[in-house]
């Protein structure tokens, strides 16, 4: 099992080299010129050679690509042009908004989806089936912020019970310790901070959610009606199991192994869908963020993103690797037989 | 063993085996009702009456099986046997509730000490299984649950129904894996079904059947899907739980080599219904149907091993199961098939002692009363004189 972990941790060094070298070429191919962002239109060429020089931009691309690699390995990632704040911090203001949303959207999403698609598959064919199958078929069918306006309109608008936007009542915000307000609220110990935070939460997370909860929910679906034909299902039912256990465990432990795969891939899907929910809701978070840097062509900023998004998304994936082998005892074996 | 019609089993394992097992049958007195036990009529442990099971398909509905009637003693073996695709399998899982759909039973009755178990209440259909009936499946490589440990699949049936603490759960579930045979248990109940072989898992599959002492055990077809050596390692294991329990066994089989060491009674199906029943002695010195007649002589005995000439095999195919002959479902194979055959339905009949679904066995056929006359203690001898009477 560790020599799986670590052969997967060495893998993503080289994923990450890749991945820096790819948004480090497109930026300086596609991007404009920063220099005249940055100092004005009417900055003289003087001071455009300048401030190209004191950003290392005049040097090679190979060179500045190698300084910001070794910088990178040491944790710096560079300052923003614009606010001449490191990227780090920068990126630390924002980036827990977002994830805070996407880890919300993907509980969503998973708790629904799984909850459905065994009710769909157990009740195979019948109202519930149905229902199942047309919510799964509006979920993947309906873009975000087409939902989520809907979602507002409804919630906020008619109903008045949900807030329409933002993250958390400002008079309320608890102290920043991690940046996540869910846990920050509860670190200060401030409920009424929590339960506001939460109430925030509620729309975005369906709206980006919906997406991956559609997906969740036919591939759970599909994988419980294959695992309710098995033997060791009726094996389960000959031992005088109730109902509950034999689908609860035996079936459902077994389909829960492709979703589990299905699920690490939706979370680095929502990361990107992250972005236009955030717009619809005036969320805080990284997406708006992006779209600005690259517009600004903020190199280091735009750079400092993508990295993390990668990691994020590499790590997603391991964690999910390691819960699908935790699943089925039988990669274990053959993990350990390898090493 | 003298007279023995020339279809005789006596197969690879047969000949001693079989002897010594025609002698307990009879040690255990199985031509009479057994003394009577201490629930049901006799002795009688299960009794299923008019069974019929369907499967609605889209193309047509299949009657996997029709109006079948067998009943068990306790402590005795019935043999269930029949080609593939005769309802052997869904007669049992009717027995035990076990019909998925499109299946459904919908006719008949199955009375478990009394009460009948397909209008019991859900809650007490769970009681009765695996606990006082249980089931070995066809397939043992895949009725384990590939993700969970030997000891938890063993366990959960022991805490259900034995209400036992996991420890002493855990204790028993060693114990039957010791029973069954398994090699330090206490190591291999930790494993996981992958790691171990078939014949393991059938073995587990097997403790784990016997695990709360069942008054019922239903094998279907325990030992097909594994090598011939495990096969007779199972089977003598059943054998002999079942002699130390004192459970009775449905066996279902379509090696009639298996039937003649274990069984004490047999019935024969073909296309869902019981074309014949008897006890194993009966059925081996003189098989009646002409069904029963065409397995036996399909069993490839020492001698034929040597011969040349080619074994005997039923001709044709069974019938597609969606479109089952009118008259007698064996017609369209049976070499002894008579003008009445193909138009109508033959009834089980009662003949001396035994059950036949044949028109040459009811009474004032004089066909039956060939094959039936003492001195054609041959059956197969019989069955070919009456067939030169009836060619046309
Ligand atoms: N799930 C099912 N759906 C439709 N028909 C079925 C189903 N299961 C069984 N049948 C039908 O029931 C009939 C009897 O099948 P069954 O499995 O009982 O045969 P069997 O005697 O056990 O054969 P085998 O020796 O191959 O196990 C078959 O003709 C089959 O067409
Ligand atoms: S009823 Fe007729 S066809 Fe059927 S088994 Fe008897 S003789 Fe053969
Ligand atoms: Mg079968």
């Amino acid at each position: 099992m560790l020599k799986f972990i670590i052969k997967r941790v060495l893998m993503v060094i080289p994923v990450m080299i890749g991945v820096s070298i790819i948004v480090f070429s497109l930026m300086r191919v596609f991007s404009p010129d920063p220099a005249p962002i940055v100092l004005g239109q009417h900055a003289t060429q003087e001071a455009i050679t300048t401030w190209r020089m004191a950003n290392g931009l005049d040097k090679p691309v190979v060179v500045q690509y190698l300084t910001y690699l070794w910088g990178a390995l040491q944790g710096d990632l560079g300052v923003s042009y614009f606010s001449k704040a490191s990227v780090a911090k920068e990126i630390g203001a924002r980036f827990p908004a977002t994830i805070e949303l996407a880890i919300a959207a993907i509980i969503f999403a998973s708790i629904f989806g799984i909850l459905l698609g065994v009710v769909a598959a157990v009740k195979k064919n019948s109202i519930f089936d149905a229902a199942g199958s047309l919510i799964a078929l509006v979920g993947v069918s309906i873009p975000i912020f087409w939902l989520g306006i809907l979602l507002i309109m409804f919630f906020s608008g008619f109903l008045h019970l949900l807030p329409s936007g933002g993250r958390i009542n400002v008079l309320l915000e608890p102290a920043r310790v991690t940046g996540f307000y869910m846990v920050d609220a509860v670190i200060a110990g401030d409920w009424a901070a929590l339960k506001d935070a939460l109430l925030h939460l509620v729309l975005p997370s369906l709206a980006l959610g919906m997406y991956s909860m559609a997906i969740i929910t036919r591939m759970t679906r599909s994988s419980m009606l294959e695992s309710l034909g098995q033997e060791y299902v009726r094996t389960a039912r000959a031992k005088g199991l109730r109902e509950i256990k034999v689908v609860g465990k035996h079936a459902l432990r077994n389909s829960l192994i492709p979703v589990t795969t299905v699920i690490g891939l939706q979370f680095g899907a929502l990361l990107g869908g992250a972005l236009l929910t955030e717009s619809v809701f005036s969320w805080p978070g990284i997406g708006k963020f992006t779209v600005d840097s690259i517009l600004k062509s903020d190199f280091p900023v735009v750079q400092g993103i993508v990295l993390l998004v990668a990691l994020i998304f590499v790590t997603v994936n391991l964690v999910a690797d390691l819960v699908y082998a935790y699943l089925d005892p039988r990669i274990k074996y053959a993990s350990k037989k390898e090493g | 063993m003298t007279g023995v019609p020339p279809g005789e089993p006596m197969t690879v394992t047969a000949g001693p085996a079989g002897t010594a097992a025609a002698c307990a049958a009879e040690a255990r007195g199985v031509a009479e009702p057994p003394p009577k036990g201490g629930h049901g009529e006799a002795g009688l442990l299960l009794q299923v009456r008019g069974l019929s099971t369907d499967f609605a398909m889209k193309k047509g509905t299949v009657h996997a099986v029709i109006d079948v009637s067998f009943s068990v003693r306790e402590g005795e073996v019935l043999a269930i046997v029949g080609e593939s695709g005769s309802g052997k399998s869904v007669a049992a899982l009717s027995v035990l509730g076990l019909l998925q759909p499109p299946g459904r039973c919908v006719a008949g009755e199955v009375l478990y000490k009394g009460r009948d178990l397909l209008k019991l209440p859900k809650g007490e259909m769970r009681d009765i299984r695996g606990n006082h009936i249980s089931m070995i499946f066809q397939e043992p490589m895949t009725s384990l649950n590939p993700v969970f440990t030997i000891e938890d699949q063993l366990t959960e049936s022991i805490r259900l129904h034995l209400k036992l603490d996991r420890r002493a759960a855990v204790k028993r579930a060693v114990e039957m894996l010791r029973l069954v045979g398994i090699p330090s248990p206490e190591k291999r109940i930790k494993d996981y079904p992958h790691q171990m072989s078939g014949g393991m898992r059938q073995r587990v599959m097997t403790a784990m059947a016997l695990s709360c002492d069942p008054d019922l055990l239903i094998a279907d077809e325990p030992t097909t899907a594994l090598d011939v050596t495990i096969q007779a390692q199972i089977l003598a294991l059943i054998s002999d739980l079942r002699d130390k329990i004192g459970m009775a066994v449905i066996l279902i089989t379509h090696d009639l080599g298996v039937v003649a060491e274990t069984a004490d009674r047999v019935i024969v199906m073909y296309c869902g219904q019981v074309v014949e029943e008897a006890t194993t002695e009966q059925l081996f010195e003189r098989p009646l149907h002409p069904y029963t007649l065409g397995l036996l002589r399909s069993i490839p005995t020492m001698e034929d091993t040597e011969a040349t000439e080619p074994l005997y095999m039923i001709r044709g195919m069974v019938p597609n199961p969606l479109h089952l002959p009118r008259g007698c479902a064996f017609a369209p194979r049976c070499d002894r098939r008579r003008a009445r055959c193909a138009a109508e339905q033959p009834a089980l009949i009662e003949v001396e002692g035994r059950k036949l679904r044949c028109f040459l066995f009811e009474p004032g056929c004089n066909q039956a009363a060939t094959a039936l006359s003492p001195e054609s203690a041959q059956a197969g001898g019989a069955v070919r004189r009456a067939d030169s009477e009836v060619a046309p």
